[in-house]
This record gives structure tokens, C-alpha cells and sequence, in this order.
């Protein structure tokens, strides 16, 4: 009887033991110091610029921007058109994104064109442009960083610009035929004159 | 008998010589626990082997002693035979406790009738039938008790719920400790491996308060076995096979019990499945793979035990690749088009988006009983609970989760149980418990649970009265006090202007302003009151009437004060409220029930009232980058569910069973006048079973289960701008999916192998008619079908 309960005492002694320092280890193995280490959001795209130039005139440089910068949730997002395209022309478009939440604003588009073949942008208007893109991927399939847009004639109406994230690739050159997630979704109103 | 023989063999060993006999022992036997004499007990002179027995007070006396050592074996009906030795050392008393509380120490076999609360409304899973599910989850098991659903995400994600209540409403206590591992969230499932537990009950009714104020909705129990006191060694090892997903479950185990009360038990799973399939497509990226580990060891006696457990889950579960959305535009095409958005070849690879969990829990418990008292139970328990969800991301980040949250809580329960009395039984105890949580840092998200630190003080005593032979009332209070101390930080306009917390809650605010955030320390301490009250009365042939009223009070929990922001994997922004109170719910439930194998029969009626129900619903959606974005709040209303579960059990012929369950069940959101969101639809499930025990225990079923569709649900759709389209579109999340029948067809039979093993082999179809169908509680319903049609084969060895 005695030893029984020497026996048990020795167990739970033992178990008591392995408990604290199986605790000790679990508190031990944090993979951070405490305290405030709050990380900000990476992948955060606080804007969108699509600047246009006229091929045919430098100096007619259209900037349509779209500003975020408390990203999603929060405030509403701000759109900013610098002026009204001119009617039949051809423009040189290209696209930047970026963070400004970073010090110093981080290119997002760079981290689009080293992964371009997981990533496409697709423009479509209701303004009588034509949008085509003029750059590729590794594949050889079209990504939309560099584009060339030609104007008609004088009208109004939107210009939307699309970024998906691990679209169909090739596709149908629409948004919707793409499949994929959106990562940008962006809605100009723009002035042809 | 073997018992009793036993013990007169070691006393046997034991004989001593004696001489000088003229003395008299004076003997009296009374009860352990309230200390009434046992008149009648059989005395059992081995020395000079004579027998005696006490009179009416319990008394007895055994004259011409000598000194020395005097071996007795006192025998009483419904006692365990003790056997003593005697210092006689002249006229010598000796008083002598025996105990009636045999069942503790045998091994039970468990009928679905056992119950540890006579007065508590409950439901129980076998072992038995949780071996049908050892390659699914814990939710997918409980999903056969009529009242209990569950809400999923995609099909390896099973969250239990019971009458539509889901998360923080339910208690989920495995080994008697409450599971902690981020219950909150909707796509959080429960962290246990069926294959570790002996037993699962369900507590729909009132009598949880042992285990938390907050079992609004109800109690889940999952229990070890309890083994024989003897030398043994046992074990099994089981296989199960599937068709869909390509993969299954191998589960061991193995059990060393001795004859002086210590035991252990090992035992170990992995599961692996690849892509399921639905029956049109594959479902891609919906793999699991899952390695559990448990150990435990003990000892048990009458008077004193302990019992130690570890385990250690680890889950890696994929996620529906055609469900991850950037904006309100990809949900509606998904809506629209019917059929996923991203189909790929079968494999077996899990990729993003993922989840991946792994669970630490162990705990020591010790008991002690003290004569004319009871028994004093102390447990201390830890659990460390690690969740990393893994998304899409871009710039090479696939590698780094965008949720990392690390949640380690400790607890240290004493106990008493004071069972001295005839007709009352008390249990009275304390609850300390802390709780830490950790946003790891390195995600590149900010978190959407913040780092906090929580204390909680428990108090409670339940009591449980024989009013007379036919009926037994309970009646329990608890008192908890919690405290939360958070470290967040606020976007300035949200904080300042969204959501008025600067006139609000200014105390909160540190006034440091970083990245445009301020970093708020939230605090906040409740006191939550419940109480509970049973019922219960045997009638004539074997009926039962149960009555449960039960008070339950329970906390916001942190996802549901201060959630603010985007939920990556859910793609959808969440907004919790610091201004949250607690939500109160008042429970009634009656149970008539009638134990029979012939003819049994269980109806359950329920009414639940919760003031300050939180819910998470739809309310639109916000401009962004992505364009719009599904907008998702925690708000505040009145509620009440109620609704009946019937269950019906009917022998047919000797060898034909029937089965039967319904559940009905009506929600309502009585501040808004409309349906609640998410409650489960009405749902009955007849099975036919053949069995033959002189055919190898073969037994043959075959189970319909029908889930009607929900025509109760709250409107929140809503339209969203399509910028492609240049117009505002119709989002229709609100609609529900339309009825479906399963049919699932089971067999097993037993065999002998090497001698002395059996070995039981089991066939199951799932899905046989291979239905396409959507579920109304499954999150990912929008996205892809159900399962398609699965064949499994199940192997196990006992040995």
C-alpha cells in the first residue's frame, strides 16, 4: 500500500514537472517580442496614376489618379482627372501603383511586372477609346502596364482600369472572361474634346 | 466474484501467528460518505476463518483475540469487498468505512442512457458511431443529432451548432477543458481529433454551468474512456479509404490499465485527402491534412487518483480556390455563374488559400475523497492554439500568413462535489483563468484580433435533490467576472469620426499617432450571472419528463469588439464595436423521452430568448482600390429561437430497426421585425438498418436525410456599381439554396482473425445517387457544389 502511494506521489511529482516545462517551453517559443510590433498593410495599393501622352504632343499629358490612403475601409477613396483628352488622338499610356503608406511610397507596379505572368490589366470605356496593350508577359501574353490609346470624337463617359490577380491566362481580353480576384478596380470619368 | 477471490488469496499471504487470546474486537462499519452504519455486512474472519455479520447499527464484534494482526474481509451488498488487516493489541475498536460508489471504478460500457446529470437534456455519440466518422470532423459527427447543424466552409471546415447557434454560444469541453482556439470566427473550426475521445455528449439543455456562463446555445462534451481496474493491455488499429479526395485516415491506439489502478493510453492519427469532388467538377484546393497525437496516464482508487492528457492537433486545411474574391464584382459573377470561378486537375497538393492550425492542450486533474464530505477535484489545464491562414498574395509574400495569431490560455479548477447527504448532492467550485493572445507580427496585414490580455474568476453551485423515488430536481448559480485589456490601434478618421470612439471611449486613446492610427488599450470587465434549474420524472413504461429552464450570460468575444478591417480570407471587411454589452439569453426546454429498444421515442420543444444577440450581417459596401467591397458589421438585437427535436427508434422484426429525427426550428430578429441570418433549415433523416448477430454482427442500412430549403431568411442584398458595365448590379446573397435528399448507404460485419482479434470491416456510399446540391449554412455556397458521391472502406483491429 505504501509503495502505491509512494509510487503515485513519484508520478504526479514527475507529471507536475513535465507540465511546467512543457509550459515553460510553449511561453518560451514566441516567435516575436511582445509589445506593439503591429505590422501596416504591404499589399496595400493607396493609388492608382494612369498617365497619358500624346504621341503627337508632348506637352498634352493627362494624369487620372485615384487616392486611397487609408485603404480599405475607412475613408472613401478620391478621384482626380487633370484635364479633358483631345478627340482623335493617340496617347502612350502606362500605369503606375503604389503604396504611400510606405516611407518612402513603395512601386507596387514593379511587384506586378516581376509577376506578370500571374497578373493582367484590363481597360474598357464607354468615351469611344481604343485601348491596346502593348507589352508581355514571359508567355507572350499581354499584361497592360504599357499601353497605346486612341481617342474618337469628342464624347464623355468613364475609363475603367482593372488589375486581376492569377487570371485565366490567355483569355478572352475581358475582365469578366478572365476570372481570377481583382485586385484594382478603378473608374475614371474622362472628357474627350 | 473474481474480485472477491482475489482479495481472500492476498489475505491469505498475509496470515500471522497469534497467542494470549482473550481479547474482543469491537467493530462498526458505516458508509464513506455520510457516515450511516451498514447493518448487515458480512465480516469475514480469516485468521481463524469464521464468519459474522453487523447488527442494525452497523456493529459487530469478534471475541478470544490475541495480539497481533487480524485479517477481515467485510462484504456488503453494492460495496466493493474490502480487505484489512487489524493491529489487535488488547480489547481493540476499529471502525470501518465502506463505499457504495462502485460504478466510478468499473469499466463502463457506454449505453446512450448514462448520464452524469439525471435532469440535464443531452444527446450522446458512441464510440461506436464516432468510429463511423474517424475520418471526419467533430462537426460532420454531431451533425446526426437531430437540433445540432453546423456551419461550414467548404466541407472539411465543420463548426457545430445547436439550434442555430454557433461560436462563442457553445461550449466545446474536451477532457473537462473548455476548448479555447479562437472560437470566434465563422470559418474557425473546432481543434479536436474525434479519434482521441470515448464518448461525445450534447447538452442541449440548461445544466453547463460547471463549464461557463455562456452556453447559450448549448454544450459539447467530449470524453475519455473510463477503463476496469485490472491488468490489461489493449488496443486497435483502424484504416478508412475514400473514393472522394482521394485519401483517409489511419488511427492507433493502445491502452496498458493494472490491477492497482494505474493506466495509460496512447494514441496517434493522420488523415490526408487530396481535392474533393462535386459531382460536375473537381473542387480545387479543398484538401486536409491533419496529424493528431494523444497520450494520457493515471491512477484511480476510491479515495484518491489523478489523471494527466496531452494532446496535439495539427491541421492544414485548403480552402476553394474558385472562393477567393478581390471585390463585390467577383462575388457577383461567382453568384451568377453557378459553377467556380477556378477548376483545376485533382492533386493532392494544398495550396493558397489555406489554413493551418495546431493545438496544444494538456491538463493534470487530481481528486481526493474526504469521509462524510465528498470529493475534491483540482484540475489545471494550458492550451496554446497557433493560426496561420495563408492567402493569394502578391510579391512573392504566398509564404507569409496574412493572419498569424497565437492564443495560449491557463485555468486551475478546484472542485467538491459534497455527496454526503441521503437525498442532495452539491457541487461547488471556483474557475481562474488567463488568457493571452498574440498578433505575431511579420503577416504585412495590420490584425484583425489585436493583441489582449484577459482574466477570468469563475464561482458556482449546483445542487441536485431526490425529491422522492420518481423525481429529482437540480438548481445552479454561477457568478463570473472578466477582464480584457486590449492594445490596438485605430484608424484617426474611424476612430474620430466612424465611429465616434473619441467622445465615446477618450479614456482609451494614448494620443501616440502612427501611420495616420492611433494605438487605443480598450478595457473593459463584465459580470455575468446564470442559473439553472432542472426537472426530471420517471413515469410508467419507461417515459421520462424533463423540464430545463437555464439563465446564460455571456461577453462580447474579441472578434465581436474589435474587429475593424479586412478579413483577408473572407474578403470582406469586418467592423466589431467597442460599445458591444453582453448578451443575455433566457433558455426553456422540456424533454418527454422513453428509453426502449422496441419503441423509444425522444420530443424536445425549445424557446430561447436573447437579449443583445450579436450578429455579423451584411450592411453593403465601401470604395476602394479593388472598387466596391463587401461591407460586414457586428450589430445588437433582440432575439428568440425555438423549435423541436423528435427522435424515434423502432424495432421492427428481430432483425429490422427503424430511426427517425426531425428538426424544426424558427429564428427571429425581434428588434427588426425579420428572419436571423444563417439559421438552419428544417430537416428530417429516416434509416432502415438490417442486422444479423449470428451473421457476423453484419448489420446493413441505408439513411435518407433531407434538409428542406430556408424560406425564413433577412433581405440583405444589396446593389454594387459594376464598372464594366458602367450600372448597379444585384447582389444576392440572402437567397437560399433549394431543398435536397441525400441517401447513404452503411454495412459492417465483425470477423475473427488470429485467434483471438477481431477485426470489423465496414462499406459506406455517401452521396449515393451522386446529387449536386448547395447548403444553405455552408460559407462557400456561392462558389461550388456539395460532394459528389463517396465510397469508403473502413478496416479495424482490435487486439
Amino acid at each position: 500500500m505504501n509503495t502505491l502511494k509512494l509510487k503515485t506521489m513519484k508520478t504526479i511529482k514527475l507529471l507536475a514537472l513535465l507540465f511546467i516545462s512543457s509550459l515553460a517551453i510553449a511561453c518560451s517559443s514566441d516567435d516575436d517580442g511582445d509589445g506593439d510590433d503591429h505590422d501596416s498593410e504591404e499589399e496595400l495599393i493607396t493609388t492608382v496614376i494612369y498617365t497619358l501622352t500624346n504621341n503627337a504632343d508632348n506637352a498634352d499629358e493627362v494624369a487620372l489618379t485615384f487616392t486611397d490612403l487609408d485603404g480599405e475601409g475607412g475613408t472613401d477613396g478620391i478621384y482626380d482627372i487633370s484635364g479633358p483628352l483631345t478627340a482623335n488622338a493617340t496617347y502612350t499610356g502606362g500605369i503606375k501603383l503604389w503604396n504611400a503608406t510606405e516611407n518612402p511610397a513603395e512601386d507596387i507596379t514593379e511587384e506586378v511586372e516581376d509577376e506578370a505572368d500571374e497578373h493582367e490589366f484590363f481597360y474598357s470605356s464607354t468615351a469611344g477609346l481604343t485601348i491596346t496593350k502593348t507589352d508581355v508577359d514571359g508567355d507572350g501574353n499581354p499584361v497592360g502596364i504599357a499601353t497605346t490609346v486612341t481617342t474618337g470624337s469628342a464624347a464623355t463617359g468613364s475609363l475603367t482600369v482593372i488589375l486581376k490577380h492569377e487570371p485565366t491566362k490567355p483569355n478572352d481580353g475581358t475582365a469578366t472572361g478572365a476570372g481570377g480576384s481583382t485586385d484594382v478596380e478603378v473608374s475614371y470619368s474622362i472628357e474627350v474634346q | 466474484m473474481k474480485h472477491y477471490l482475489l482479495i481472500v488469496v492476498l489475505c491469505f499471504l498475509n496470515l500471522a501467528h497469534t497467542q494470549n487470546c482473550t481479547y474482543t474486537l469491537l467493530g462498526e462499519i458505516k458508509d464513506f460518505h455520510d457516515g450511516t452504519p451498514m447493518s448487515g455486512a458480512t465480516i469475514y474472519n480469516e485468521t481463524s476463518n469464521t464468519y459474522t455479520s453487523a447488527d442494525i447499527n452497523g456493529k459487530f464484534s469478534i471475541e478470544n483475540l490475541c495480539n497481533g494482526t487480524l485479517i477481515l474481509v467485510i462484504s456488503h451488498v453494492g460495496c466493493e469487498t474490502k480487505c484489512l488487516e487489524v493491529e489487535i493489541n488488547g480489547d481493540t475498536y476499529k471502525e470501518v468505512s465502506m463505499e457504495h460508489h462502485l460504478e466510478e471504478l468499473k469499466e463502463v460500457t457506454v449505453t446512450a442512457d448514462f448520464k452524469d446529470e439525471k435532469t440535464s437534456i443531452e444527446q450522446s455519440i458512441s464510440k461506436k458511431q464516432i468510429e463511423t466518422f474517424t475520418d471526419k470532423s467533430l462537426g460532420d459527427a454531431l451533425n446526426t443529432i437531430s437540433g445540432v447543424s453546423s456551419l461550414n466552409t467548404g466541407n472539411t471546415i465543420v463548426k457545430p451548432m445547436i439550434h442555430g447557434l454557433h461560436s462563442s454560444r457553445l461550449l466545446i469541453v474536451n477532457n473537462n477543458v473548455r476548448l479555447f482556439d479562437q472560437e470566434w470566427g465563422d470559418e474557425h473550426a473546432p481543434n479536436i481529433d474525434i479519434n482521441a475521445g470515448g464518448r461525445i455528449d450534447v447538452i442541449k439543455g440548461a445544466n453547463t454551468l460547471i463549464y461557463g456562463s455562456d452556453a447559450i446555445g448549448g454544450l459539447i462534451l467530449v470524453r475519455p474512456e473510463n477503463y476496469a481496474v485490472k491488468d490489461s493491455l489493449f488496443g486497435s488499429t483502424s484504416l478508412s479509404l475514400n473514393t472522394n479526395g482521394r485519401g483517409g485516415n489511419i488511427n492507433f491506439e493502445l491502452v496498458k490499465t493494472y490491477k492497482n489502478g494505474f493506466y495509460t493510453k496512447v494514441q496517434g492519427s493522420y488523415k490526408t485527402f487530396g481535392d474533393f469532388e462535386s459531382p460536375n467538377y473537381n473542387l480545387s484546393n479543398t484538401g486536409i491534412k491533419s496529424v493528431n497525437a494523444s497520450a494520457r496516464i493515471g491512477y484511480k482508487s476510491f479515495e484518491k487518483g489523478f489523471d494527466a492528457y496531452y494532446s496535439y492537433v495539427d491541421n492544414t486545411l485548403g480552402i476553394l480556390r474558385a472562393s477567393h474574391i478581390g471585390n463585390t464584382n467577383d462575388l457577383v459573377r461567382a453568384i451568377n455563374s453557378g459553377e467556380p470561378q477556378y477548376v483545376a486537375d485533382f492533386t493532392h497538393n494544398i495550396e493558397n488559400p489555406k489554413q493551418s492550425i495546431f493545438h496544444h492542450l494538456g491538463k493534470i486533474e487530481a481528486y481526493k475523497r474526504f469521509k462524510e464530505l465528498g470529493k475534491l477535484t483540482l484540475q489545471y489545464d494550458f492550451q496554446i492554439n497557433r493560426r496561420k491562414e495563408f492567402d493569394l498574395r502578391r510579391g512573392g509574400r504566398s509564404n507569409t500568413p496574412v493572419v498569424d495569431l497565437r492564443l495560449f490560455t491557463t485555468s486551475f479548477q478546484p472542485n467538491l462535489k459534497i455527496d454526503a447527504y441521503e437525498n442532495l448532492e452539491l457541487n461547488t467550485g471556483v474557475l481562474l483563468r488567463y488568457q493571452q493572445n498574440d498578433a505575431i507580427s511579420g503577416t504585412g496585414t495590420s490584425p484583425l484580433i489585436p493583441d489582449y490580455d484577459k482574466y477570468d474568476l469563475g464561482i458556482y453551485t449546483i445542487g441536485t435533490y431526490n425529491l422522492n423515488l420518481f423525481s429529482e430536481i437540480s438548481a445552479g448559480f454561477r457568478y463570473d467576472f472578466s477582464r480584457i485589456e486590449a492594445s490596438k490601434r485605430y484608424r484617426v478618421t474611424d476612430w474620430d469620426e466612424t465611429y465616434n470612439y473619441d467622445e465615446l471611449f477618450p479614456e482609451f486613446n494614448s494620443g501616440i499617432i502612427e501611420s495616420s492610427r492611433y494605438l487605443t488599450n480598450p478595457e473593459f470587465s463584465f459580470h455575468n450571472i446564470s442559473a439553472s434549474l432542472g426537472y426530471l420524472r420517471h413515469m410508467r413504461n419507461d417515459f421520462e419528463f424533463m423540464f430545463n429552464y437555464g439563465l446564460a450570460s455571456r461577453m462580447p468575444n474579441p472578434s465581436e469588439l474589435f474587429s475593424d478591417g479586412l478579413h483577408h480570407s473572407a474578403a470582406r471587411i469586418e467592423i466589431g464595436q467597442l460599445s458591444m454589452k453582453k448578451e443575455v439569453a433566457n433558455k426553456f426546454m422540456v424533454s418527454l423521452e422513453r428509453s426502449n429498444q422496441n419503441f423509444g421515442l425522444t420530443i424536445s420543444p425549445y424557446y430561447k430568448y436573447i437579449s443583445n444577440f450579436i450578429q455579423l450581417i451584411p450592411i453593403g459596401t465601401t470604395t476602394t482600390v479593388r472598387g466596391a467591397f463587401p461591407v460586414w458589421e457586428y450589430n445588437q438585437t433582440n432575439a428568440q429561437i425555438f423549435g423541436i427535436d423528435v427522435d424515434v427508434n423502432k424495432t421492427i422484426t428481430n432483425n429490422f430497426n427503424y430511426n427517425g429525427s426531425l428538426s424544426l426550428l424558427r429564428g427571429d430578429n425581434l428588434s427588426d421585425d425579420i428572419p436571423l441570418i444563417n439559421m438552419p433549415a428544417t430537416n428530417f433523416s429516416n434509416s432502415l438498418i438490417y442486422t444479423n448477430e449470428n451473421l457476423n454482427q453484419l448489420s446493413i442500412g441505408l439513411t435518407q436525410k433531407t434538409v428542406l430549403q430556408q424560406n425564413r431568411f433577412p433581405d440583405y442584398n444589396f446593389f454594387t456599381f459594376d464598372a464594366i458595365l458602367q450600372e448597379n448590379v444585384f447582389v444576392d446573397i440572402s437567397s437560399t439554396p433549394s431543398t435536397y435528399t441525400l441517401f447513404n448507404f452503411n454495412s459492417s460485419a465483425k470477423f475473427k482473425v488470429f485467434k483471438t482479434k477481431t477485426l470489423r470491416l465496414a462499406l459506406n456510399v455517401e452521396n449515393l445517387f451522386n446529387v449536386s446540391y448547395r447548403e444553405h449554412l455552408n460559407r462557400l455556397r456561392y462558389f461550388a457544389d456539395e460532394l459528389g458521391r463517396n465510397f469508403n472502406i473502413k478496416l479495424k483491429i482490435n487486439y
